[in-house]
């Protein structure tokens, strides 16, 4: 007995302080908390600056209504007036196009690899082709379709041909994040499911796909943002027009971003850096409508998990 | 919950349900106790309360890969996971199948055709394609290689990426454990509205706005590093250089990081966080044990998709990058100007009237689609070697099993 009251150590006097850190751990805690406000401060000064900088110099002509119902029509670089209409309807077509083309593919294949493939070689082959096709560059996914719509099948460039490349970019974006929403998605709700004998398609298309909705939508607009301000597609399979085309197999098309490229290298005329500024602005209005759209429906869409 | 017993619904006798409810327990299992990070003792008696008692041994033994196949046998009496009965389960399964045999198809078929029409021209070619700087395509001696297109896409990309990636990273962290919950939400919106600025606008105001502010940056890296060939400043005013695109390129790829950061970063399982916090872990050494390691893969793979973006990005560079004169030698600066693969591409598109070339152009996007697919395969080999929820916690959770045995 006396021997381990001997072992005890000595009470030093000192209060064991278990209220701080140390010193170097707090530092270094302080230190991380500061670098990384700061680097959201770093980031978000370009976004403040660009948006700045698009609104104040393209603001006054979206607020003629001009801007939203005519077009370039025989408005030549140094006169004023004349819309965007073409432009936007040609964006929108393409985008739409692009779209419903791409998200079917971009759904299914997700519940292929979560719900199907889950584990099986075939599926580790798809998972890895779509991390190819995702950093696939749009210039390559339009000299692809330009290789194929044009040189071999020897067809004209029209705005179809743009929204084949823009399936490549979009479909993959929409897939993965599809797959990540499923896979999210609690196995508990596919095992209710399967125990109250729902067979496996009507599980996934009742209570697994909208248990994961707004994510999808989230990743369907996310794709949409990626391919809708998309130039490169553009200028190789489709000419500028600046008449209104609402026909995307037939003729040239205008679409925002060649509108911005069609008249960038004449800023110095202050009639042609309104309409880049302007075109510009309804490009970014065009993309940030849709996101707004999509998390609203996200919201009024969403099933409450736990 | 080992046994198909216990799985199967009453009221359907063919065993359809439980077929497909077997192996979904086991990854149940794996999903939700997943990744486990150092503090491995504590988490994977977690792992071992989250199966509810279950015999640990069956959870252990069939890995992710392993499931579905060998649990049946495991659990006794083998199920057959034949075809599904559903006329609509056959019909359903088999357009999601065709939806992955798609992909597959449009990349293969991007590469051929690619190479297809690129082959003519590179028989054509007078001069090395590979390490040629020359580009004059077309007439009848043709002479044409990348070198310099080459050097100036992975430069321009990988500087982005080292600027990117660790402001990405302090965003995402910041958006999920550092802002206040109030903040978070429209915090994230802001930074996915970066990237939903079109890059044509990126290109606009970085060349307008952004270049003249990156002046003295450029002036005083080079003073201070112009020893060096790549930081050395050639004469005259030019700021549309390749770090100005790089700079430019590092703030449209940040949304892309960030986002897919955030999302792995904000899917740490709580017990991982808390179990570090309790530790007496400040919040900073809670991220760097928990939230880190659990996001590593993550991140990587959203670095490498905005590598991807950064070396195929066309217009913004297109409009930033000023095309040297084609009687000035060769600069390897990245202070000097230059082409990548896609500017170069985009630049000449209205020049694809002979097929050959057309096949020139197509020959250097093949070399770029050759690029990325590199940069992804190398991404996707980091991300399986690291993912958490395959080996470790496999790995973790049969140690803690053999510690519940012995206690």
């Amino acid at each position: 007995m006396t021997a381990i009251a001997e072992n005890k150590p000595a009470y030093d006097g000192k209060v064991l302080d278990l209220t701080g850190k140390s010193g170097a751990r707090a530092f270094k805690n302080t230190l991380a908390t500061v670098l990384i406000v700061l680097a959201f401060a770093v980031a978000m000064i370009p976004l403040v600056w660009i948006l700045f900088t698009v609104v104040s110099k393209g603001y006054h002509l979206l607020l003629s209504a001009d801007w939203w119902s005519q077009s370039q029509r025989g408005i030549t670089v140094r006169r004023a007036g004349g819309g965007a209409y073409h432009a936007i309807m040609g964006t929108l077509i393409m985008a739409l196009i692009t779209a419903v083309i791409a998200v079917p593919i971009a759904i299914l294949g997700a519940i292929y690899l979560v719900e199907y493939g889950k584990g099986t070689r075939a599926a580790k082959v798809v998972s890895f082709m779509i991390d190819i096709l995702t950093g696939v560059p749009s210039i390559v996914a339009a000299l692809f379709v330009y290789a194929v719509w044009i040189t071999v099948f020897g067809f004209n460039r029209v705005g179809f041909a743009v929204s084949l490349s823009l399936v490549l970019l979009m479909l993959p974006v929409v897939l993965r994040s599809t797959e990540e929403m499923l896979k999210l998605v609690p196995d508990e709700l596919r095992e209710a499911s399967y125990a109250l004998g729902v067979p496996k398609w009507k599980t996934i298309l009742k209570v697994v796909v909208p248990t994961a909705f707004g994510g999808i939508i989230t990743g369907v607009m996310l794709g949409l943002a990626r391919v809708m301000g998309e130039t490169a597609p553009l200028l190789i399979l489709v000419g500028y027009s600046k008449n209104i085309n609402l026909n995307p197999f037939s003729g040239f098309q205008g679409a925002l971003p060649t509108m911005i490229n069609q008249d960038r290298t004449e800023l110095a005329l202050p009639n042609a850096a309104d309409r880049v500024w302007a075109a510009a602005l309804t490009l970014i209005l065009l993309v940030l409508a849709l996101n707004l759209l999509a998390r609203l429906i996200a919201r009024f869409s969403a099933i409450k998990s736990k | 919950m080992s046994s198909p017993d216990g799985t199967a619904p009453p009221d359907r006798p063919d065993g359809t349900a439980a077929e497909e409810a077997e192996p979904k327990i086991e990854d149940l299992v794996h999903e939700d106790a997943g990744p486990t990070p150092q503090f491995g003792g504590l988490a994977a008696e977690h792992a071992d309360h989250d199966a509810a008692q279950q015999p640990a041994e069956v959870m252990t033994e069939s890995g992710v890969e392993a499931a579905g196949t060998t649990t049946a046998t495991e659990t006794g009496g083998k199920l057959e996971l034949g075809p599904v009965g559903h006329l609509g389960d056959r019909l359903f399964g088999g357009l999601a199948r065709g939806s992955g045999g798609l992909v597959v198809l449009i990349v293969a078929f991007v590469g051929i055709f690619l190479l297809a029409l690129a082959i003519p021209a590179l028989i054509d070619d007078k001069s090395n394609f590979l390490f040629s700087r020359i580009w004059e395509p077309g007439g009848d001696q043709p002479r044409f290689g990348i070198a310099a297109l080459f050097y100036t896409t992975v430069i321009s990309s990988i500087i982005a990426m080292l600027i990117a990636v660790p402001i990405a990273i302090g965003v995402a962290l910041f958006v999920t454990y550092y802002a206040p919950k109030r903040l978070a939400a429209p915090v994230a919106h802001a930074v996915d509205l970066l990237a939903a600025v079109p890059s044509i606008i990126y290109g606009l105001w970085g060349i307008l706005f952004f270049a003249p502010i990156l002046r003295p940056v450029i002036n005083g890296l080079s003073t201070a590093l112009g020893w060096i060939p790549l930081f050395e400043k050639p004469p005259g005013d030019n700021v549309g250089v390749v770090f100005t695109a790089s700079v430019v390129l590092a703030i449209m790829i940040l949304p892309v990081v960030t986002a897919i950061s955030r999302e792995i970063f904000a899917q740490t399982p709580i017990t991982h966080r808390e179990g570090a916090l309790a530790l007496g872990a400040t919040r900073w050494e809670m991220i760097r044990l928990s939230v880190l390691p659990y996001g590593r893969s993550g991140v990587v793979s959203a670095s490498m998709l905005g590598l991807g973006r950064a070396l195929g990005e066309t217009v913004a560079v297109l409009i930033i990058l000023s095309v040297p004169n084609g009687n000035d030698p060769w600069n390897s600066s990245i202070f000097a100007g230059g082409e990548t693969f896609a500017s170069k591409i985009a630049n000449n598109a209205a020049e694809f009237d002979s097929p050959e070339k057309t096949g020139a152009y197509i020959a250097a996007g093949l070399v770029l689609f050759v690029v990325t697919f590199l940069v992804n395969s190398a991404a996707r080999i980091i991300v399986d070697r690291s993912t958490p929820g395959t080996k470790r916690p496999r790995r973790n959770r049969r140690a803690g099993a053999a510690e519940g045995a012995s206690a």
